[in-house]
This record gives C-alpha cells, structure tokens and sequence, in this order.
C-alpha cells in the first residue's frame, strides 16, 4: 500500500511541479477555518520555495456565513491581483454547501474537488450541480472531533487537498503548521489530524 | 515704518514665528482700565484667577498684585469678579 | 557601494507586512483607532509593543481625528510616529491631515484603501485615499505585499528629510493586498534601523533669536502653526508645495538607495513603466491591479500587440515630467480609475493625465475606466476588453466614449 502511495505521489507531485501556477480554491463557513487552511497551504508552499498569495473573499463577516479563501502557488511570482476563476482544485469544509454555493464553479474536468463528507464519492458527485473534476470524499469533521474535540476542519481538509493535489509535502505542511499555531499541543494535534485525512481521502 | 514682509523664501519653515507676540503690546486696544482701591482690596488673588489675558500678576517680593497694563485690554472681568468691589473700569 | 544584503522569506500580509516595517523602523509614537481593513496593522503592532519587540508609546485614542492630532503632536515634540486608516476614518481626520501638513510633520501613515460609505461598503476602492490628494500628504501606492514592506520603510526616510518635511501615506488596496498573504523578503533588524536612522532636525529662527532644532522643547521654545493672516499665509502654503517639488527628487534618491540594499526596485520610484518602450496602447493606473495588467501585457505582446503600462507609484507629488515623457509615444492610454469624481467628467488620475498632457506639444488619446468600485474584483478578460478598446480607437481614430465603466451591470 505505501508503495503504491508513493509511486502516485511521485507521479502526481512531478505532474504538479511542472504546472506555473496552481489555484485552490476553498470553501466552508465563517468559524470553520477556510481562510486558515488557504494560508497554511501557502505557509507550506514557502517552504518549498514556491511564490504564494492567499486571500479570503468575505461576505457577512459572521459566524456561519459561506466563506470563500483562494490559494495561489507558483514557481514564477504572482503578480495577479484578482480572484480565482478557474481552479485546479476546490475544498469544501461543509458540506452543507453543496446545495446553495457553486462550488464547481470554473473547474475543469482536469481538476479535483475534495469534500468533507461520510459519504461515497459517487453519491457526493450526485449531489455537485455540475459533473466536473475528479471527485474526492473525507469525513474530515469525525476525523477533527477524534483529534480535536472539535469539528474545526480546516487541518483535516489541508491533508486532504495536499494529498490529493500532491502540491505541497507533508513535512513543509508540518513546519507551516508549527510556525501558525506555535504551542506544541495544538500542532501535534493537528498534524496527527492531517496526517489521518492524508492517508483517508479517497476518490471514485 | 511697517517693516519689509518677507518672502516664502525666507519665512521659516512651519511658520514658526520669528518674533515673540509679546512685541505687540495689546494693552493699546482698551478703552476703559482697572483701577484699584488699596483699601478695599483683601489681596483675595480672584483676579489674578480670572483675567482672560493674564494681565494681573502676583508679585510676592511686594506682597501686593500688579496690573500690567501693556497688556490689560480692559474687559472689566476682574471688577466684575472682585468679591469687595475694589476696582473700578475707569476711561482711559 | 553596498552590497545586497541577505534577506530571511515570511509569509505576511500586506497588513503584516506593514506592521513588521513599522516595527523594524524605531518608531516612537503610535497612534491609531481600528477600522476595517487595516486593524490588522495596529493589532499586530500592539502586540509587539505588548512583547516589548519595539520601544513605542502605543496611544489607543477614540477616534481617527484625535488619532491623527496625537501622531502630528508627537511628531511635533521630535518623536517618530505611524498610523494607520482606511475610509471613513481617513475621512474623519479630514481637517487634521492639511493642519499635519502645514505644521511640517513627518507622520507616516499606511492606508488600506477602502470604499467610502454610503452604501456600507468593507472592501477595496481608493475613493479614500483621492479624496485627501489636496491634503498636502505624500501619496505612495503600491502593488504587492513586498512593496508595501518596502515603502512604509523608505516613507520615514523620504517624509523626515530637510529638503521635504511632509507626511506620506502609504496606500494598499484594501483586502486585495491588505489580507493577501505573499511572499515577503524582509531585511534583518540592524539594517533597517541604520537606514532609517535617527531622525534629525533642521535649525529655525524661533521668536527668542537664536537659531533652534524644528521641535517643540521647553530649552527652546517655539510657536509652531501660528496664526497667519491673509499676509502670509500664502507664502507658507508656497513653501510646502515647495517641499512637494523637492520631493520629487527625494523619493527617488532614498528608493535607489535602499534598492542597493535590498536589490527590489520598482521602476525610479515614482514610475514604473512595464513594456512601454514602443507600445502604441497602454493602461495607466495605480496598486495591485496593475499586476494583473502585467500579466495581461505579457500574453498580448505574445500575440503581437504592442500593449504596455504605466504603474505611477508616487501620485503626489505628480511626477509631470515622468509622466509626460513616459507617454509621449503611445497613441492611446486608457486611464484606470478605482475612484469616481462624481459629476466631473471621469475619475480623478484621469483628470490629471489629461490635465498634464494639454501642454505637451505630441500626447496620447486619453480615456477612462472606472472599475473596481467597493472591491468589484477586476479580472484579466475585463482588462483585455480595455486594450481591444483602445486598439479599436487606433484603428477607428475616434472615440466614443471616453468614460466608460468596467464591469458595471446597465
């Protein structure tokens, strides 16, 4: 099994690698940390020296309210400074979201979507309104609440897309992780977290 | 003579003021001045409190306060306020 | 000559960026109230003060007006001093900013730009900024997070030296750059602190006589901001456009100079021209939307257009000369404006485009795109439209509309 993990991960990573700039774009609710998860993906991608913008786009700034986060990762510098239309990979943190926000938007066939459900991802990809992308299912809220004690999926879903985009590595995702939450409690928790929805991201 | 004004040259810079305003002696302007009675006056020190241009001062080597009237523009503050009724607004 | 110094990558955001400037530049004086979207530089500035990182008297007043008030007296006294606003709160220290101006302070203070209300808007335009451009401020706008950093440094350089003695405010597009987390190369501590030095001052006559340093101090005192009757005030109002000019030549001698430093520049530091050379079509417009122009530029000169940009950096002092010499070939130049001068004919950088190329003896057509307004995001297919337009008015030799709207739903 770990064989076969690492020849994908060598084949999805170098295909990555080649790519100038790669787009995620992530979705969740206000308090569920998809802003978070955008930055440490782009803390993650610094240290692989790639160059890196991350930004949230706010509606209500409210707990509950749909949030949208982007990450940029390139080998050139970013100099765009408008939002995200064509991702290569999308992350949604509820799947609540699935009925009211188009959250396929803009991806193409050739791209990802990982969502957080306890569903499989033919039943997921029945209730996406639009049939794109490559679809990828963790239940990251259980996964949170086992290591967390909280349904924060922000870490769990950042394993996910990391594993399932092959952009960033698990050792630069722990130092991006240690240097955001500092106390080494919350970081073991975390990472043990991320390394749980990296091995448990599974697709059609 | 009104002396040269001066050019944006050579005027500071911030418009810090090259002369104190205490060249202009703004006792000039009055037209009625304080004058007090020795007798009535307790030395409550009211009007020294109360004079709008700090024109009255207390002069402790005389023991005794002191009208300035370079600067006093006779608002008649200090008759109104005094408690004995010692000064007196007087035509200039 | 110096060489370029080693620089450690953090992951900020343009706010962050801001704040970790400020902290590296031995401020005195902090005086700020929040508001969105540039709490985060003083949050993040308290904590460091908070950390005891920085040796700063952190005010926390009750409003912008008084925030401003407290940084322009404390600038007055000899401290170095930094806020921070956006929108309604720059608008509210309105009255403030032309008394700091007029009274020579070197208050730096970062703007993340923000619509104006009403509507209640939270997200990026620069109606906040343009609004203060007769304020008599030093007017920097930037494009990334890495400028940013570089700018509010250089700021206190360019705001304290003898020749200019006015504040700057440093202008990021709010959220865009404000929350946008970015690569950032930062300079180590020691050499940010010797390039900003110690602030100097230079000597006045004050009223007892003698020759005095500019500061307000008991051993020499001082009337600063007097009264000025319609016999001087105009001489002191030309002295500070003075300073303005002599800015002009300030800004970018301290740019190069930290250019040498840090190895970034960004054009000569007023301007920065991007394929300008022979480019018959161009787009002139300030911060972050110029970098997506950039990208923009790339793939159109790939197909064969002769697309260019003028990025202005510094928008006050107006850099005239620059301008009108960096223009002076393209035929048609469309004017981007995150701004409206409602009932003015078009937005305000396009006024003075236009307004400084009248004289010119050869210059461009000139128009204007309003966009952007309460952080309408401005895409790249939106500003292709803008070069296809201007190509078309090439082609055509007329215009049609010179002020049009980008990305406005009729």
């Amino acid at each position: 099994m770990r064989l076969i993990i690492i020849i994908w991960e060598a084949l999805f990573g170098e295909l990555k690698a080649v790519e100038n700039l790669f787009e995620v774009r992530w979705h969740g609710r206000g308090g569920q940390g998809a802003w978070t998860a955008s930055e440490l993906l782009a803390r993650a991608a610094i240290y692989d020296g790639k160059h890196v913008q991350s930004f949230p786009e706010f509606g209500p700034e409210r707990m509950g309210a749909p949030v949208t986060a982007f990450t940029r990762i390139s080998t050139k510098p970013i100099r765009m400074h408008c939002s995200v239309y064509e991702p290569d990979a999308v992350a949604v943190l509820d799947a609540t979201l699935l009925k009211t926000v188009p959250v396929t938007e803009g991806l193409n066939k050739k791209g990802v979507i990982v969502i957080n459900s306890k569903e499989s991802p033919a039943d997921v990809r029945k209730m996406l309104k639009e049939d794109t992308g490559r679809v990828w299912v963790v239940p990251a809220t259980e996964i949170a609440i086992k290591f967390l004690g909280t349904p924060m999926t922000s870490t769990a879903m950042l394993g996910a897309l990391a594993r399932v985009t092959g952009i960033v590595g698990l050792e630069s995702i722990k130092k991006a992780v240690e240097e955001r939450f500092k106390r080494s409690d919350i970081v073991d928790k975390n990472f043990a977290v991320i390394k749980e929805t990296y091995e448990k991201v599974c697709s059609e | 003579m009104k002396p040269k004004e001066k050019s944006w040259k050579e005027i500071s810079i911030a418009a810090v003021c090259w002369k104190p305003s205490t060249e202009t002696l703004t006792g000039d302007w009055k037209t009625y001045m304080p004058v007090r009675d020795l007798e009535k006056c307790t030395r409550c020190l009211l009007c020294v409190l109360f004079c709008p241009d700090g024109a009255i001062h207390w002069k402790p080597e005389k023991g005794d306060i002191e009208f300035d009237y370079n600067f006093c523009k006779g608002c008649g503050i200090c008759a109104n306020e005094c408690p004995t009724k010692a000064i007196e607004m007087k035509l200039v | 000559m110096k060489s370029i110094v080693e620089q450690n990558t953090l992951a900020l955001s343009g706010n962050e960026a801001v704040a970790y400037a400020a902290k590296q530049s031995d401020v005195d004086v902090v005086a700020a109230y929040p508001i969105t979207p540039q709490t985060i530089i003083v949050e993040r500035f308290s904590e460091y003060v908070a950390n005891g990182e920085v040796e700063t008297a952190f005010i926390c007043t009750e409003s912008e007006h008084s925030a401003m008030t407290a940084c322009l007296t404390a600038a007055l006294t000899g401290a170095r001093t930094f806020t921070a606003s956006a929108s309604a709160g720059l608008a509210l220290m309105h009255e403030m900013l032309f008394v700091t101006s007029g009274c020579r302070a070197p208050v730096v203070m970062a703007i993340a730009n923000r619509a104006l209300s009403a509507p209640l808007n939270i997200h990026g335009d620069q109606s906040d900024s343009m609004a203060q451009r007769d304020s008599g401020w030093i007017q920097l706008y930037v494009e990334n997070a890495q400028e940013v950093y570089d700018t509010i440094i250089q700021a206190f350089r360019v705001a304290e030296n003898h020749e200019v003695l006015l504040p700057a405010m440093v202008c990021l597009d709010g959220f865009i750059l404000s929350h946008s987390l970015e690569n950032v190369n930062v300079l180590p501590d020691d050499v940010v602190r010797k390039f900003v030095g110690i602030r100097q001052f230079p000597n006045v006559l004050t009223h007892e006589g003698k020759m005095a340093p500019l500061k307000l101090d008991p051993e020499n005192p001082m009337t600063m901001g007097p009264v000025a009757f319609p016999n001087y005030y105009f001489e002191v109002k030309r002295q500070q456009e003075e300073a303005m000019k002599n800015a002009l030549k300030i800004i970018p001698q301290v740019h190069d100079e930290y250019a040498k430093i840090s190895g970034r520049s960004y054009g000569d530091g007023l301007l920065e021209p991007y394929s300008l050379e022979d480019a018959e079509v161009a787009i002139v417009c300030l911060g972050s939307t110029a970098g997506t122009v950039k990208t923009v530029v790339d793939e159109l000169r790939d197909e064969g257009a002769k697309a260019g940009l003028l990025r202005i950096r510094t928008f006050r002092p107006l850099p005239v000369n620059g301008i009108r010499k960096a223009l002076e070939d393209v035929k048609v130049v469309a004017v981007m404006d995150k701004c409206m001068s409602f009932g003015g004919y078009g937005g305000p950088v396009f006024h003075e485009i236009r307004h400084i190329l009248y004289e010119a003896g050869k210059h461009p057509t000139v128009v204007n795109y309003v966009y952007g307004l309460g952080g309408r995001d401005t895409s790249p297919q939106q500003i292709r439209k803008i070069y296809k337009d201007m190509q078309k008015i090439l082609r055509e030799k007329r215009v049609k509309n010179p002020v049009q709207y980008l990305g406005l739903r009729e």
